[in-house]
């Protein structure tokens, strides 16, 4: 079927919806999910969204714009990092006008806990910032948001997986969907198109991220030859649940609770000796792998102790119940009597799409704009985040760049009608499925990603070298061949996710190798991207952002200046 | 210590495209105790069958895209252990649903219900710049029923749902959330609630029978929930002098 809607929003997530209650009233807008839009990962955020309120004790918002570009170690465009900051308040109020049920202070105001990396004057001691629903606060959000969109009648078109993006003349005109219910193809016609896709943390064999995480708005962006923009910054969340990787809420810290090693150790006091538990997470996430190389992990394993059993079963249970949950279902241990065993887990990708402030998306390292094309949220790079994101800060990234999305497409679609296509993009797409179908191969999509997922955990996670880099792209490069001979058993037309998962793969191994190959290139360290060849930053040549393109020629690298406004680079400690 | 184990499992089967009717397909896979049944339907779908569907996204109970009946029980898949069960396990998808393909159910008529009791905060006082004032023990009234992920086990459990004559009945899940804003202090808009809920399909349809309550993965008082909402209906239509 053919649908034409003024603005076409892919992903359900917090961005997605953000956006979608910006134009509703205005404009024909479509929702395009794979999953249900309550499932969206965004839902699993838990600890809370950071804005200087001040409801809990002093705080400003250049104080916050220093923790941000200090957490970014510098990489974030400061720019666009003080739009972020100084929308944040407004971006509180307004959630909780529509109805998201806040935790309270005392006095009946927004509750605010600490968060790492989240400071008072500039670095002194922890502040508390982060604005929480207990310990469930992204899937409230994403219930409010999703319930606006209701009111406002957006239209949703749900489990319909993108598989391409239209352009005519050089400018976005849509998308072609496969409706998984029934196998059929759509294409959704927009005089706007915005990619809320999220991250693609499923690259990884231990991650935090949903099944859904798969990088597909990334590599649709790419495969046009499109740049993706500082792709080798990747988080690792410092307390995935061992050995799942399930979240364990930094929120856990932010309320008193602290890692220990064998020893019994508080071994974050070495690290970070004025803020400890609480800096940012890609120095403690290499604080506990470093604790785990030198042998200091729990019975010599590979997690250490989130010890929160200080805090008390009240306060646990009223604060972070949906973590109390997880450690008993999933480990049958009460966080109230003993500590969590706890390891990094893929969590964030820093880098994605580039765009500007208003989602409109870059095609070079000058700054020319896609015409019709926007992203927001975990898969856009703005960049508000740079070489390591702040807890708390990519809520706030959602809602507020989402918003503005909103605002700019809602600006131009009158500029546009719908146009008649010159190729039948449907057919193009139908025709790239049946040979998918068809192939008989000898290639399982699951072996390939198994595979995927180990090697990139070796050479692509938390501590990198050139020699590790280069393998593992060599060995990406090879899975690729094999992919070519993937066969899809499952020929059915009704919620073939085998097929799914053959096209997801497809976009993971692009995006592993644009990974590693723009992790490659960087040698030096800075924020979540360790060489351990080049242990140290490198401000006088790598004070500058990667942009990795794709082209018949193979893989390119070109850089653009990171805009520098108000904080020149200092030594990052906490 | 962890040690692999063979599992059993006895799953519902049905393919529009080419089954009349319903079967059960039995599959062994190896696996920890401590795997999620979630974990064992994945492998037999990697390894074994892949077009055995059913849905999936969150992995850890957190977005209720996998509610299904495990040996007669709704539950989440992604939250039920390997340990939790002995011998054979009985998957099947949740009752009372349309069954599309598999473990994958129609969710349509369950939105219709949730949508239809307003689900969003109404207001008529003009929002003050800054958040609206709400003690917290006023925010605590309601915070367990915040932790409702739309699953829809407990609607699938509930035995006036499951009954042909009273499926009409909004069910417990909707009720879940006509109850965090109708107890929402901040909301303005008790009369239209109470107006929408009270009726036979509304709250009264419910017959407090617990079975929402048992299987809530989120541990929401469910029936407890509907009976104040219930009292407030009483209240308000037989106000004390």
């Amino acid at each position: 079927m053919i649908f034409q809607h003024d603005i076409v929003i892919v992903g359900a997530g917090l961005a997605g919806l953000r956006a979608a209650v910006e134009c509703a009233d205005q404009a024909n807008v479509a929702v395009v999910s794979k999953v249900f839009p309550t499932r969206s990962h965004s839902g699993a955020a838990q600890g809370g969204i950071t804005a200087p309120l001040g409801n809990e004790e002093e705080d400003h918002w250049e104080w916050y714009f220093f923790d941000t570009v200090k957490g970014s170690d510098y990489l974030s465009d400061q720019d666009a990092v003080e739009i972020m900051v100084r929308d944040a308040p407004r971006a509180i109020y307004e959630l909780e006008h529509m109805g998201v049920p806040f935790s309270r202070t005392s006095g009946g105001k927004i509750a605010q806990r600490n968060f790492g990396g989240h400071t008072r004057d500039y670095g002194k001691k922890p502040v508390k910032r982060a604005c929480y629903a207990a310990d469930h606060t992204g899937r409230v959000v994403l219930d409010t948001l999703y319930d606006q969109c209701l009111r406002h009648e957006v239209k949703f078109h749900s489990e319909h997986y993108v598989l391409s993006l239209i352009f005519e003349a050089g400018r976005c005109v849509g998308v072609v969907t496969y409706e998984l219910a029934t196998g059929e193809l759509h294409l959704l016609q927009g005089k706007a198109v915005l990619l809320a896709t999220g991250g693609c943390g499923r690259i990884y064999k231990t991650t935090s991220n949903g099944f859904a995480s798969t990088g597909d708005g990334l590599n649709l962006v790419y495969q046009f030859g499109l740049p993706l923009e500082d792709m080798e910054f990747i988080q690792f969340h410092p307390t995935g649940l061992y050995p799942l990787g399930i979240l364990v809420s930094e929120a856990a810290r932010g309320e008193g609770g602290f890692l220990r090693n064998r020893f019994g150790e508080r071994f974050m006091e070495k690290y970070a000796p004025t803020v400890k538990d609480l800096a940012a997470r890609d120095v403690v996430s290499r604080a506990i792998l470093t604790e785990i190389r030198e042998k200091r992990g729990i019975g010599e394993k590979d997690y250490v102790h989130l010890d929160i059993t200080h805090l008390g079963e009240e306060k646990i249970l009223e604060k972070l119940w949906e973590i109390a949950s997880f450690v008993r279902i999933y480990l049958g241990i009460d966080p109230a009597i003993d500590p969590i065993p706890v390891t990094p887990t893929c969590h964030y990708i820093m880098g994605g799409i580039p765009t500007d402030a208003n989602g409109r998306v870059l095609a070079d390292e000058k700054g020319s704009v896609v015409p019709g094309l926007y992203a927001v949220g975990e898969c856009a790079c703005v960049s508000v985040h740079g070489a390591n994101r702040l807890g708390c800060n990519s809520l706030l990234d959602l809602l507020v760049f989402g918003r503005r999305s909103g605002l700019a497409m809602k600006d131009v679609i009158s500029k546009y009608e719908h146009p008649s296509l010159y190729i039948d993009p449907l057919k193009m797409v139908k025709d790239h499925i049946t040979k998918l179908l068809s192939h008989k191969g000898r290639e399982k999509a699951g072996e390939i990603r198994r595979k995927m997922q180990s090697l990139m955990m070796d050479y692509g996670s938390v501590f990198r070298n050139e020699e590790g880099l280069k393998r593992g792209m060599e060995e990406i490069r090879l899975l690729k061949e094999s992919y070519k001979d993937v066969e899809i058993r499952d020929k059915g037309k009704v919620f073939n996710f085998e097929l799914m998962e053959a096209i997801e793969l497809a976009h993971q191994l692009n995006l592993s190798e644009a990974i590693l190959f723009s992790a490659l290139h960087r040698k030096e360290s800075r924020g979540a991207h360790f060489r351990e060849d080049f242990s140290t930053r490198a401000d006088w040549y790598y004070l500058k952002h990667t942009l990795v393109f794709q082209s018949s020629k193979g893989l390119e690298v070109r850089y653009k200046p990171v805009k520098i406004t108000r904080f020149q680079p200092e030594t990052r400690v906490y | 210590m962890r040690q692999s184990m063979n599992v059993k499992l006895k799953i519902f089967r049905f393919d529009p495209q080419k089954d009349e009717k319903p079967y059960y397909q039995s599959f062994e896979v190896e696996a920890d105790p401590m795997d999620r049944i979630l974990d064992c339907l994945n492998r037999i779908r990697w390894e074994q069958d892949p077009t055995l569907s059913f849905r999936m996204s969150c992995g850890h109970g957190v977005c209720g895209s996998d509610g299904m009946r495990m040996n007669g029980i709704c539950g989440l898949a992604c939250q039920k252990l390997v340990r939790d069960f002995e011998e054979e396990i009985l998957i099947e998808p949740l009752p009372g649903f349309k069954v599309i393909k598999d473990l994958i159910v129609y969710l349509d008529p369950f939105f219709e219900k949730y949508n239809s009791v307003r689900p969003h905060l109404i207001t008529k006082t003009p929002a003050p710049d800054q958040e609206r004032i709400q003690p917290p023990d006023h925010q605590h009234l309601f915070e367990e029923a915040i932790r409702c992920i739309l699953c829809g086990c407990c609607t699938a459990s509930c035995p006036v749902n499951q009954n042909k004559e009273t499926e009409a009945y909004v069910g417990p899940a909707a009720l879940v959330r006509a109850f965090r804003y109708l107890f929402d202090s901040r909301d303005e808009a008790s009369e239209e609630r109470i107006a929408l809920l009270d009726h036979k399909n509304g709250a009264w349809g419910c017959q407090t029978l617990w079975k929402c309550t048992e299987v809530c993965p989120k541990e929401i008082p469910v029936t407890k929930e509907i009976g104040q909402i219930k009292k407030r209906i009483y209240d308000t239509k037989h106000p004390k002098e």
